[in-house]
């Protein structure tokens, strides 16, 4: 089941248009990856779940119905550019945010406790913003959206300004949430977090909606025609054996055994690669290569900007 | 509405709690008290020290006839020239030399006061009082009317108008003219003054939520609107507190002051008045007047003071006209302040907003003196300057259906301006970078949604 989808959702502003027709959709307990480039819509889309904007045109739906101004209460949302007030203690700012987010003082106090504790920030508590890191800033502010404990979270680069030990801590923390059953969007860059995270991934890109799924079936669809085979003998040999269905992308020699990439340009014809090359060399080993998500996004943006004509701002 | 009570919570207290509003909260009424009771006490220390005077007296008619007080005292030298002073006046111990020439009593021109330091402007006045009044009733005398001194007495008058305010059904008011022009200098002021200090800084709390970035963290929990809203209100509350603690401070201070001022000075001024009178009856002067020393005010007195006005309808119509003039004109400074990314941007934004207020305040001088002119009628009805005019016109009093009208006006206006700066006020807040200006804005609150 679905905890928020977004059906044919368009925004226009004064000159551009921001969102054109774009549907996802975020399956319950999941962590969904919000992928594309700078200025594509993301940012936009965002701020039409948590009701900052309206769409021009399309629905969110949330929980299966149509989303209702009360539901922001069951978001926990950090945005990319986000700030304290800096001359607020950070105690006082955190329960001021949590209050916001519609909890009762007492609770608040409760939970922002516990939350600091586990931080190891208690000794923060009387410190004003001003004094602290980013990061430490940083710290303060993911506890304050995820304090009322919301159905849907919403993280835009999220470890931006983290060591790795923090962004560890962080990314623990996120998936520690899923496993107590919230919804994550997640927005980023940073694609080797969203191979490591993510359940499901939209692309957006110029506005629109350009790839979308669970991850293991985008990188499967986009890595079916390439495989790795690692082998002992002349790559001359190989690369002589291969017909037409086949090209040899790239190949690699490492302590005698070779690795060479072969591309499948007619997909119906895996095991005949084998039956080439089996004569030819030895063979070590044979796989599919899944590619990145990094390789991935930057193709699949070209792509799309080459055929409708645009060129990557 | 519980989340504007929230944020309104937090514009209030982070402001109160800081050191600059305690420090102005409490310095303003101790400045506002001196200046109020300044004047007086410093009359009740004036010159205590002993001032003689010698006088060479030419003419020969004003012997006795210029009163010595406790600090003046007057020396007639028969045989001296004034040469004899003009070197080393100092070390004669005489503070000032005058000089009365034989023709003094046709020529008063050609009397001259001679010092080493420049005399003080009491004695100066002491002095050509004294003379005028002797020279006067010599040139009355040579019209040999008879019995001309109990004509004078006779005659003698003191004129003190009061001014008496009728209301409609009869009822009479008596009202002092300065008391009324205080209080309408005071509140048209004092209005000018918290628009443009507290207005500026709903200007940049705003802009301060925005270059912090935090405004879209609050904004995905509470609306635009309600974070808006939250603010203005908060620091109107502020400056409310400010304005009501002024006004208390000022008036404690002012009255435990006076009352000390009072107490030391009354027993000093009752006797020098006492002086005064007997030497008065010694001299049977029928031009002197006992002068009765200014008393300082009671508190009572001031009290008196404030009788012919309408207090409660002043303090109410305050408050009023605050409140909406402040709204109006927050609403329009937190909408330059979402639309700029930095203070140092609002100048050519904000210029068209403190016009209105600095036309307010011309006007305001000329309303003073007519405060029933076609002048202060209209700006007391155009929104922008009505808060002001308004209460520049109020403590004269001002037809019902005139304030009615201005109220209503105003109220509208506010309701227009402030939906009109929420619409600018949402979608600046998420936007940066982009030119600013008028034109750009007012495309802003044609936006649908």
């Amino acid at each position: 089941m679905n905890l928020l989808t977004a059906e044919h959702v368009e925004k226009r502003y004064a000159n551009h248009l921001a969102l054109d027709d774009v549907s996802i959709a975020v399956p319950e307990k999941s962590i969904f990856g919000l992928l594309g480039p700078n200025g594509a819509g993301k940012t936009t889309l965002i701020r039409i779940i948590n009701q900052i904007t309206g769409p021009d045109k399309g629905e969110i739906t949330f929980a299966g119905r149509k989303m209702k101004a009360e539901d922001i209460y069951q978001i926990g949302y950090l945005p990319e550019e986000r700030g304290l007030y800096k001359k607020m203690k950070v105690g006082e700012q955190a329960l001021y945010l949590s209050q916001l987010k519609g909890i009762s003082k007492s609770d608040a106090i409760k939970q922002l406790k516990y939350w600091f504790e586990k931080f190891e920030i208690q000794s923060w508590w009387d410190k004003k913003v001003e004094e602290l890191s980013k990061g430490m800033a940083q710290k303060v502010q993911f506890i304050t959206t995820i304090i009322h404990e919301p159905k849907l979270l919403i993280f835009d680069e999220p470890f931006s300004g983290f060591d790795p030990i923090n962004a560890n801590l962080l990314k623990e923390e996120i998936l520690n949430l899923k496993a107590k059953g919230a919804t994550i969007i997640f927005s980023t860059h940073n694609m080797g977090s969203v191979e490591e995270l993510c359940d499901h991934i939209a692309l957006i890109n110029k506005s629109r909606n350009i790839l979308h799924g669970p991850i293991n079936e985008v990188r499967q669809k986009y890595g079916s025609n390439i495989f790795e085979l690692s082998f002992r003998g002349e790559t001359n040999r190989l690369a002589a054996c291969l017909d037409s269905n086949y090209s040899l992308v790239s190949d690699t020699d490492e302590a005698g055994i070779k690795k060479a990439l072969i591309k499948v340009i007619n997909p119906s014809s895996d095991n005949r690669l084998l039956n080439l090359a089996l004569p030819e060399v030895e063979i070590i080993g044979f796989n599919q290569v899944i590619p990145s998500m990094n390789d991935i996004f930057i193709q699949v943006v070209q792509d799309y900007n080459r055929d409708n004509g645009v060129t990557a701002n | 509405m519980n989340k504007i009570l929230l944020i309104i919570e937090r514009e209030f207290m982070s402001r109160v709690k800081k050191k600059s509003f305690i420090i102005m909260t409490l310095l303003t009424p101790i400045l506002f008290a001196a200046l109020m009771v300044g004047p007086s006490l410093l009359a009740s220390m004036e010159s205590t020290e002993l001032t003689k005077i010698a006088v060479i007296d030419e003419s020969k008619s004003f012997e006795g006839k210029i009163k010595e007080t406790e600090y003046i005292k007057i020396n007639f030298l028969s045989n001296a020239t004034t040469e004899d002073f003009k070197k080393d006046f100092e070390e004669s111990g005489y503070y000032a030399l005058l000089y009365i020439n034989k023709t003094a009593i046709s020529n008063p021109d050609s009397i001259i006061l001679y010092s080493n330091k420049q005399p003080s402007i009491d004695i100066v006045t002491h002095i050509s009082k004294a003379i005028e009044k002797e020279v006067e009733a010599n040139k009355l005398k040579a019209y040999k009317i008879e019995n001309i001194e109990e004509i004078m007495k006779a005659i003698k008058t003191n004129i003190d108008v009061r001014t008496i305010k009728w209301s409609k059904d009869g009822e009479e008011k008596e009202s002092n003219q300065f008391v009324t022009m205080g209080i309408a200098y005071i509140m048209s002021f004092l209005m000018y003054m918290m628009v443009l200090l507290f207005g500026t800084q709903v200007m940049q709390g705003v802009i301060e939520e925005k270059t912090n970035r935090v405004v879209e963290v609050i904004i995905s929990s509470v609306k635009p609107f309600q974070l808006m809203m939250g603010k203005i209100l908060g620091i109107a509350a502020v400056c409310l507190v400010q304005i009501l603690s002024w006004i208390v401070l000022t008036y404690a201070i002012g009255t435990i002051t006076i009352s000390i001022v009072a107490d030391k000075a009354a027993p000093v001024k009752t006797e020098q008045a006492k002086k005064m009178a007997t030497n008065e009856l010694q001299q049977q002067n029928i031009s002197g007047d006992i002068k009765t020393p200014e008393k300082s005010m009671s508190s009572n007195e001031i009290m008196k003071l404030f009788e012919g006005q309408n207090v409660l309808l002043i303090l109410g119509s305050f408050i009023f006209y605050f409140l909406f003039g402040f709204l109006l004109y927050a609403a329009l400074f937190a909408a330059v302040g979402s639309a700029v990314d930095s203070i140092t941007d609002t100048q050519q934004l904000v210029m068209p907003i403190t016009l209105p207020l600095i036309l307010s305040i011309i006007v305001m001088i000329s309303g003073i003196k007519s405060p029933d002119g076609p002048l202060a009628f209209w700006f007391s009805m155009i929104p922008l300057t009505s808060p002001i005019i308004m209460l520049t016109r109020i403590p004269f009093g001002v037809p019902v259906w005139q304030l009615a009208l201005s109220a209503t006006i105003l109220v509208l206006s506010f309701i227009v301006v402030t939906w009109m700066a929420a619409k600018i006020y949402r979608t600046g807040i998420l936007l940066y970078g982009k030119k600013y200006s008028w034109a750009e804005m007012w495309k802003w609150i044609r936006y649908k949604n």
